[in-house]
């Protein structure tokens, strides 16, 4: 219902009293209406504890060097800072020692990068680069970088014109520009060494994420599971920048780099040109597939991890099948791309849960004995444990709100699909958990060996969804579905859970009003850093969950917070604020709250946010006097 | 009605759309602020002189400019074409079936954008009458709007101009229920281009985030 207001139009000169906002908030949904997690959990062993302690290896977790030379701090991507000098009992007095606007107000993703005393940060688009003098007073500009990517990349980037940021490497800085290039820049001068076009806007494709850069190459995916992309992941020369391999996500065995090396775990994924049979004819040529997430290395079995996005379109109705090779994980050979092996989360996926999110690479005790897991927090819901060397899944526990599936058979691996979530077209399913945006989005958890636990920053969100006929136009969004989101139960929308992959449960939450985009980061001193979209960047005690600190910045916050070790020897904190990205458009683009199913149905969760929060994007620097 | 908002919005984007006038930003936008200072029940008048160049050494003095601020109204004016779709029902109708079709609601939604802009409220980058419109989504526009003419029939085209026009007048925000507006399009008046082009309905305000509803 929606009441009007006269008196503000009445008063002379009055551009500046906006009155209230949007929609009300939908009613959250009961708690009833979603599985408990003892119920639908599975496991191949009971926990043993008692088998040895979880930690990243040495070759994926070196010795930390006080620097943070990409996004995950480590091949591992435990996002874990060894540095102690601040710890839950000190960290009351941390303060800001110095700021600096990006002169872009979108959605800011990014991890600001430190490497040899110098901090590189990379915007939204126009994915501006800046990098500063950490040894300076004040940290001055030593150069930026304006790759100005074509404008018209804005009209086919899903949620927002974000980037997740880039890495340091050898002497250059690498990233990615919203409109499909993958830049070097020598990290002295600023200016780029190679410069390589991959994405073709025209055809809805776009390049979000934080390039993975590891043994010689650069590996980076597409964008654009909203706009019948068909999905990839390319390696680049890390010294040329000039193409290495290709690995598409859909089409015949040859295009998928699958050849007699590939040795999938599950008799789902065996099979001859599964990526043109588990598709209606040519729809595998539209059917999504991206990879604008994390692409792991592993630098101990010599493997490279990397989910795929979303099918294509949202409507299931129009694909029938399997829609191999979306949804799911691959393990490939770094150098020439060959798949190991495959694993689909989300056999014919109904609820735009991509398998993007980040991989942790562990070594834990499980069914007696260590194991080497990769640790991945999926869009579906479900912590994954999956041994790396064979893409079995030992286990897999829900740790948000869950109603599309009932666990997940650890025989055959599939996901036990509840049919009264399904979807449909021309017929509204109310209340689906998770969200499409997933129980947790793209930002990133951190892993604490002194802890044991992993920090989850993550949605408590549902959905009500219908389906509608779509048809393919190039460049246009390929979707066909109506979607409009809600809280889950308990009505607060956003969580962080500590959670043990050993014992699988979680030992502490905390609840946010609004999604958690950001990501979070542990240290040393067992405090873990995370931000709200209503702009407060907070400290928590890593054993017990207690909120031991809170800052409150100028916009919301949804990128990687990171810690590192100043030239003067003290532990600092970064992070940028800048609210946006697919939760956060309402504010950051140009978006009416009025309209619920706008910015893909997230608008009806999260129509208060302008309330709460306007657009911004500065970098934060924290420090305790010293 | 106090419009000094809008004025003060659309000279930057008149501005940003035609680079070439960047070295008169600065006069420019001292008129504007001088024109709100004298008060927003006014109504606005351009400046009367034209910007004079200053030699090299000469103090600059305040002047007026012949110039006013680029209007969202000054790309196409009374094309003949779009009359029969005012106060046309079914052409209203039609756009909103076509505009799911083309996929236009997969970047504006139900008018309340995304990944493009929304389109349910009174901020109109290119333009907000049936004409301008149309000419929008035939030539297409540099953020991403891609250009339609010649891929959809041009009788198409204004019943979706038609329709997107609809969607920020008050009758079809007044039959929204619920959250999913634009379900209901009122047919577009005459009088609703006409005079200086568009005017915002009376519930909302000149920022797209706060739109004036009831207490909370």
């Amino acid at each position: 219902m929606v009441r009007r207001f006269g008196w503000a139009l009445l008063v002379p000169c009055a551009a500046m009293s906006w009155v209230a906002t949007a929609q009300d908030l939908p009613t959250p949904v009961p708690d009833n209406e979603v599985f408990k997690r003892e119920d639908i959990g599975h496991a191949l062993a009971e926990p043993t504890p008692q088998a040895g302690k979880t930690a990243a290896s040495a070759a994926n977790a070196p010795p930390d060097d006080g620097q943070w030379t990409m996004p995950s701090k480590n091949y591992a991507s435990t996002r874990f800072s060894s540095l102690t000098e601040i710890t839950p009992a000190n960290v009351k007095d941390l303060q800001p020692v110095f700021t600096f606007s990006l002169a872009v107000n979108k959605g800011q993703e990014a991890a600001p990068i430190v490497a040899d005393n110098t901090m590189y940060v990379v915007t939204a688009y126009p994915n501006i680069v800046y990098a500063l003098d950490l040894a300076k007073p004040g940290a001055p500009l030593k150069w930026k970088f304006a790759p100005n990517p074509a404008p018209a990349s804005q009209g086919v980037a899903c949620c927002d014109v974000v980037n997740r940021g880039g890495s340091v490497d050898a002497g250059k800085y690498i990233f990615t520009t919203l409109d499909g290039q993958v830049i070097a820049l020598d990290v002295k001068t600023g200016k780029p060494v190679w410069r390589t076009q991959l994405g073709n806007i025209n055809m809805g494709e776009t390049i979000t994420m934080a390039p993975t850069v590891a043994a010689g190459k650069v590996y980076v995916g597409n964008s654009g599971g909203e706009f019948g992309v068909r999905g990839w992941v390319i390696a680049l020369d890390e010294s040329t920048g000039k193409l290495a391999w290709r690995a598409y996500a859909t089409g015949p065995d040859a295009d998928v780099l699958i050849g007699e090396g590939f040795k999938p775990y599950y008799s789902g994924e065996q099979g001859k040109d599964l990526g043109v049979s588990t598709w209606p004819a040519q729809a595998w040529k539209i059917g999504g597939g991206g990879m604008w997430g994390w692409i792991t290395y592993d630098a101990e079995l010599g493997a490279l991890y990397h989910g795929t996005s979303n099918p294509g379109p949202w409507n299931q109705e129009q694909r029938p099948g399997d829609n191999k090779w979306t949804a799911g994980i691959f393990a490939r050979d770094p150098a020439t791309g060959a798949a190991h092996w495959f694993y689909q989360y989300s056999p014919h996926d109904e609820h735009d849960y991509d398998g993007i999110n980040e991989q942790i690479l562990l070594d834990m005790p499980f069914g007696g004995a260590m194991r080497k897991v990769l640790v991945h927090l999926d869009r579906d819901g479900y912590v994954y444990v999956i041994d790396r060397v064979t893409g079995q899944v030992l286990s897999a526990d829900p740790f948000g709100p869950t109603n599309s599936t009932q666990g997940i058979d650890l025989k055959t691996g599939r996901p036990i699909v509840n049919p009264e979530k399904s979807t449909k077209v021309g017929q509204t399913v109310h209340n689906i958990c998770p969200t499409a945006s997933g129980s947790k989005d793209w930002n990133p958890s951190s892993f604490s060996p002194q802890t044991g636990l992993i920090y989850i920053p993550h949605e408590n969100m549902c959905m009500d969804w219908m389906d509608m006929q779509v048809s393919y136009i190039e460049g246009t969004p390929y979707v066909g579905a109506e979607v409009h989101m809600k809280a889950g139960p308990g009505g607060n929308r956003g969580e962080l859970t500590a959670w043990d992959p050993v014992m699988r449960k979680p030992v502490w939450q905390i609840k946010e009003n609004f999604p958690i985009w950001s990501g979070t980061v542990v240290t040393g001193g067992d405090v873990v850093f995370y931000g709200s979209m209503d702009g407060w960047f907070k400290a928590v005690n890593a054993k017990t969950g207690e909120v031991v600190w809170k800052y409150k910045v100028d916009s919301g916050i949804i990128s990687q917070p990171v810690s590192y070790k100043g030239p003067d020897g003290h532990q600092y904190i970064a992070v940028l604020s800048g609210v946006g990205g697919w939760s956060g458009a309402v504010v950051s683009g140009p978006v009416d709250p009025r309209d619920g199913s706008a910015a893909l149905g997230m608008v009806n969760a999260m129509s208060d946010l302008p309330k709460y929060t306007t657009a911004g994007g500065t970098l934060y620097v924290f420090a305790l006097p010293h | 009605m106090c419009s000094h908002f809008r004025i003060e919005k659309r000279t930057s984007a008149g501005l940003k759309a035609g680079g070439v006038l960047r070295v008169t930003v600065a006069v420019l936008a001292a008129g504007v602020g001088l024109s709100l200072m004298a008060g927003c029940s006014k109504t606005w008048q351009p400046p009367k002189a034209a910007v004079s160049s200053v030699a090299p050494g000469q103090q600059q003095t305040p002047i007026d400019s012949a110039l006013s601020p680029g209007t969202g109204h000054s790309m196409v004016v009374n094309d003949p074409r779009v009359a029969k779709y005012y106060d046309n029902a079914d052409a209203v109708n039609k756009g909103r079936i076509l505009f799911g079709q083309f996929n236009c609601s997969g970047c504006h939604s139900n008018g309340g954008g995304g990944i493009g802009p929304d389109l349910m409220d009174d901020e109109w980058i290119y333009g907000g009458r049936i004409e301008q419109i149309h000419e929008t989504i035939v030539d297409g526009r540099p953020n991403g709007m891609p250009a339609w003419g010649g891929k959809i029939p041009d009788e198409q085209i204004w019943e979706i101009a038609t329709y997107v026009r609809s969607m920020s007048l008050p009758q079809t925000l007044a039959a929204e229920t619920g959250n999913t507006p634009s379900q209901s399009p009122a047919p577009v008046p005459a009088s609703a281009d006409q005079g200086n082009g568009w005017s915002p309905p009376a519930d909302t305000t000149n920022d797209y985030t706060m739109t004036t509803k009831g207490s909370d």
